[in-house]
């Protein structure tokens, strides 16, 4: 199993902490860099933030978890992934799921209901765009970028059997992880894909006790709009370096390809931290 | 803080005895609506003695309420005059009257308040939770509290298809004891346990139930007529009732078990778990401790301390949940597993919640274990000796009529597009001979096609040529002479999803225009939005498309498979006759299932000619299109009928991609379930397709009964 790193695009950054934490994952233990989606809250953009990081990485692969496909236009999302993959060399991961806030949709104009009709549409309409040369550019990869499909219902592992590369987890324990896991592996194998579906797990994590206390609150935040739920989220917080290694040991023996952590507090200390454990216990 | 609970039963003492015992500054109020002293009831089963969380939450409860148990480990069962036992499952029983008396005795010794005799009324709820801090839904399963704020526990209760009944007997039974009966009415099933009485639940279908009369007869009658359809059991007992009356099971969940700051549901209240995995009681109790667990973690917030319970609580009373429904759909189904041998029929009943597999019951009583190996082993090679040493299950061999596999596992690949022009090409049979040295006793291609048109894609292999035999005649050489497998190939005919890109990207994605080739179907209707219509065959089509298999077959058999298989599923021509979804005919095939299902019967015949009689012939048949107005498993079960009455060899159970239009469940043991309810339905040999990654997985199966064969993924 590889190991990513999140970016702190939806921790109201700049874009120098930004472009130092692609960089140094580019340099580091980390094979792939992630961002979020949020529309109503103060993030940045994610395909956006991944061309930035494209100009000053080199092998480090770019991934969404997620973007929120129903609320973007199949084309203008299908022109903008490509452009990512082919501006970074094909190295965009392109992870989609439907994206639960209503809010966002309403300030999108994008309607909320019949989304999971038009996800499925638009995962197909994706890989035609891809492949035809009516909307360009090409994509670096053949058939286009790494599609990923997240989500927890039938209907997910439905679309992963039908259109995706692969499964994108959206967090939790790894017990959690390898139970949604072993139902992308059946929905795969029983759509008749060839090989095996691409396994994404991610977690969160803030070392250090002021850390936990400021990513624990984000978490609340970011999560507020799921209820209770919030408090489950923010309760799986990795909070000290045993916690994270444990979690990325159960993640790799639950059989996930790639596990993304993403951090809650923006600061470099954190980035260093995970780094320094990645590097000398992990790889 | 004021906690005031409605329902004294287990859940409601239970929790009002912790919280008060933590917190004696709090008062804590239950309100039922029986009077203390009553006995209504029988015995109540703990599926596990151990209980050793009670123990930490109160040990004065706990070593009461232990040593009130009456503890046993194996489980009988009774049938056709045989009497088969399996050790190692530790069981618990306590009659219920009892239980609650010993939780009431405990609850006011910490001081809760108890009152006994007042009914909660809808009207009551609000006025109670505005007077308390924390309100405790443990009423049970009919609950007042959940329906009150029915819109924010969003309840649903479905009832079971059995009809059941509760009686005494003072009978000891000594072990947890299942009889099933048969008489001029039907099938009876009986879960019996220990207990200060004996507990003697009765369980049948409703035809049962009608044939019998039951409908019709008072207490006594009833009582008489199962005291004389069990006398040899009962030995003279009485069998006595309380409250006597039918129910069916109540399946009981919740999309939320609290309500506002302060409303909550425990126990049956909440969730229900079918009694014959004995589990409801322990459920009651451990949701009890988890309130306090809450509480102990946020104090007198009270709010968050739900959110603690049931987030703590929530993914194991739904793994119970499941297990139960296991339990209880085979309870309602045993008719279908009448026909097996006792020893099997056992077996299967033993594993059918899916907790309990052929490794764990290695575990729990290695002596019962190694007998069922040993009977397995005589009755699959039809010994007259049982013998000293047995294999597992997966090791032992199949014979279908005059191919012998040599043992369980089946391999097979996704459709492959290797091939050029139908010819399979080098590194695809390649990629076959490395499965078939993984040493299967059945190694099945992918999906072969019978004509160009047929492809799914431009690479799919075909046998639609007599060029192509060659090419298949030295694989099959190659794999007969390197390994013991048997070798099986499955016939497609693509219909409507045929002219198709590979599979690489993903499924259904249409040629580019000038690449496809003419595709048939029943009706002109598309697979994907904006691709390619079909043509829907005429009669001519028809004729010639059962042609093109007979042919393959021919060449198939010429080519030396062991095994040839009909694809009738996911959606390719032949399982597009059957489905109403894609079938819009007006002809003899079109129309009701009857004629739908003409079309690929008469193919099958016309194969069954064409291939050697020596040799089986399967079909992989659409168990459903997971789609309302589509194909219903009850319908397929039909055409899998037809299929026995022609002496299909074996069914390879398939499910989905009928049309882009459904919603697939993805619970790792639907195919197997459907698989299962094939093979014992219709006596056909049955191939699961289910995802298996284990031997255990695989030896439960065959061992039950439940497949003959599994596909295989190491």
């Amino acid at each position: 199993m590889q190991v990513g790193i999140g970016l702190p695009n939806t921790l109201d950054t700049d874009g120098e902490t930004l472009r130092s934490w692609a960089r140094r994952a580019d340099d580091g233990p980390f094979t792939s860099v992630g961002v979020f989606d949020r529309l109503v809250y103060r993030s940045t953009d994610p395909l956006t933030t991944l061309a930035t990081c494209a100009g000053v990485t080199e092998d480090v692969q770019l991934v969404t978890s997620i973007v929120a496909g129903p609320l973007r236009s199949d084309a203008l999302l299908a022109k903008r992934a490509a452009t990512v993959d082919q501006l970074s060399d094909g190295r965009l991961s392109l992870g989609l799921a439907l994206g639960a806030r209503r809010e966002d949709y309403e300030m999108a104009d994008a309607s909320f209901d019949d989304r999971g009709k038009r996800f499925s549409r638009q995962l197909s309409r994706l890989r035609d765009i891809w492949e035809d040369d009516d909307i360009g550019p090409e994509p670096a990869t053949d058939g286009g970028p790494e599609l990923l499909v997240g989500g927890d219902s039938d209907p997910t592992f439905n679309r992963v059997g039908r259109y995706g590369d692969g499964y994108i987890h959206g967090g939790g324990p790894p017990r959690a992880f390898e139970r949604k896991a072993e139902q992308a592996r059946a929905a795969w194998d029983e759509s008749g894909r060839p090989g095996d579906p691409a396994l994404w797990g991610h977690g969160y994590f803030a070392l250090g006790e002021e850390a936990a206390e400021r990513g624990r609150e984000y978490l609340l935040d970011y999560y507020a709009f799921t209820g209770p739920f919030a408090e489950t989220i923010a309760d799986s917080l990795l909070t000290t370096p045993q916690e994270v290694l444990s979690f990325v040991r159960g993640y790799a023996d639950a059989g996930c390809d790639e596990l993304l952590l993403f951090p809650t507090v923006a600061d470099d200390e954190q980035y260093d931290e995970l780094e320094t454990l990645i590097e000398t216990e992990w790889r | 803080m004021q906690v005031t609970v409605v329902g004294g039963g287990p859940a409601g003492l239970y929790a009002s005895l912790l919280l008060k015992k933590e917190y004696p500054d709090w008062n804590v109020t239950v309100y039922e609506r029986d009077p203390a002293d009553n006995t209504y009831g029988w015995g109540v089963v703990f599926s596990d003695a151990t209980l050793s969380n009670l123990k930490e939450a109160d040990t004065v409860s706990h070593e009461r309420i232990t040593d009130a148990f009456v503890r046993w480990d194996p489980i009988d069962v009774h049938l056709k005059g045989e009497s088969i036992r399996c050790g190692g499952h530790t069981f618990a029983g306590i009659m219920r009257a009892d239980l609650l008396q010993l939780l009431q005795e405990r609850s006011r010794e910490v001081g809760v308040e108890l009152i006994h005799g007042e009914t909660i009324e809808e009207d009551d709820v609000d006025e109670l939770a505005a007077e308390a801090d924390l309100l405790i839904g443990a009423d049970g399963l009919n609950s007042t509290v959940r329906e009150t704020h029915e819109e924010s526990f969003r309840p649903s209760v479905s009832d079971g298809s059995a009809k059941f009944a509760w009686f005494g007997t003072a009978k000891p039974y000594d072990v947890f004891t299942f009889i099933f009966r048969e008489n001029e009415h039907g099938l009876w099933r009986v879960h019996a346990y220990p207990g200060r009485m004996s507990t003697f639940i009765v369980e049948c279908t409703q035809e049962t139930w009608e044939a019998a009369g039951l409908d019709e007869k008072g207490e006594e009658e009833a009582l008489a007529y199962f005291e004389d359809l069990f006398s040899d059991h009962l030995e003279g007992y009485d069998l006595q009732s309380k409250l006597y009356g039918w129910r069916n099971f109540p399946v009981v969940s919740c999309g939320s078990w609290s309500s506002g700051d302060d409303i909550v549901l425990l126990g049956d209240a909440a969730h229900t778990a079918h009694f014959s995995i004995g589990s409801g009681t322990k459920l009651a109790l451990e949701d009890a401790i988890s309130l306090l667990d809450g509480f102990r973690e946020h104090g007198t917030d009270v709010r968050s301390a739900l959110n603690y319970y049931e987030k703590e609580r929530r993914p194991r009373v739904e793994g119970l949940q499941d297990a139960a429904e296991r339990s209880q759909t085979y309870f309602e189904n045993v008719e279908r597993y009448w026909d097996m041998e006792p020893e099997q029929f056992a077996y299967n009943m033993l594993t059918r919640s899916g907790r309990i597999s052929y490794d764990s019951l290695k575990q729990r009583d290695v002596g019962y274990a190694d007998d069922y190996d040993r009977w397995f082993e005589a009755n699959a090679t039809d010994a007259d000796v049982t013998p000293l040493a047995a294999r597992q299950p997966l090791n032992q061999s199949l014979t279908l009529r005059e191919t012998t596999l040599d043992n369980r596992l089946t391999v097979t690949r996704p459709p492959s597009n290797g091939s050029t022009d139908g010819r399979p090409g080098a590194d695809y049979l390649d990629d076959l001979r490395d499965r078939a040295r993984d040493g299967p006793g059945l190694l099945l291609t992918d999906p072969v096609a019978v004509s160009p048109e047929g492809r799914i894609t431009p690479g799919t292999p075909g046998l639609y040529d007599d060029s192509h035999v060659d090419a298949w005649a030295a694989f099959v050489d190659d794999v007969h002479a390197e390994t013991d497998a048997a070798v099986g190939l499955q016939l497609v005919h693509a219909g409507r999803r045929g002219a198709t890109r590979h599979r690489e990207y993903g499924l259904d994605r249409p040629l580019p225009s000038g690449d496809r080739w003419e595709l048939y179907a029943p009706s002109a209707k598309p697979y994907v939005p904006g691709g390619p219509k079909p043509t829907a065959v005429d009669a001519d089509d028809c004729d010639r498309i059962r042609d093109d298999f007979a042919e393959a077959a021919e060449r198939a058999a010429e080519a030396g498979f062991d095994y040839l298989q009909l694809h009738a599923g996911h959606g390719y021509l032949l399982s597009s006759f059957l489905s109403p979804l894609t079938n819009d005919r007006e002809d003899e095939f079109g129309g009701s299932l009857e004629a739908r299902m003409r079309y690929p019967l008469s193919v099958f015949d016309a194969v069954r000619e064409a291939w050697p009689d020596e040799r089986p012939l399967g079909t992989a048949l659409q168990a459903t299109d997971w789609n309302l107005s589509g194909l219903k498993t009850r319908e397929s079960l039909q055409v899998a009928q037809a299929l026995a009455d022609r002496d299909c060899d074996l069914l390879s159970i398939v499910a989905g991609q009928a049309t882009v239009r459904e919603r697939p469940r993805y619970d790792p043991t639907v195919l197997a379930d459907f698989t299962e309810t094939y093979r014992n339905e219709t006596g056909v040999p049955a191939l699961s397709t289910n995802y298996v990654t284990t031997y255990d997985e695989v030896n439960t199966l065959v061992g039950a009964g439940r497949a003959d064969l599994c596909t295989y993924r190491p």
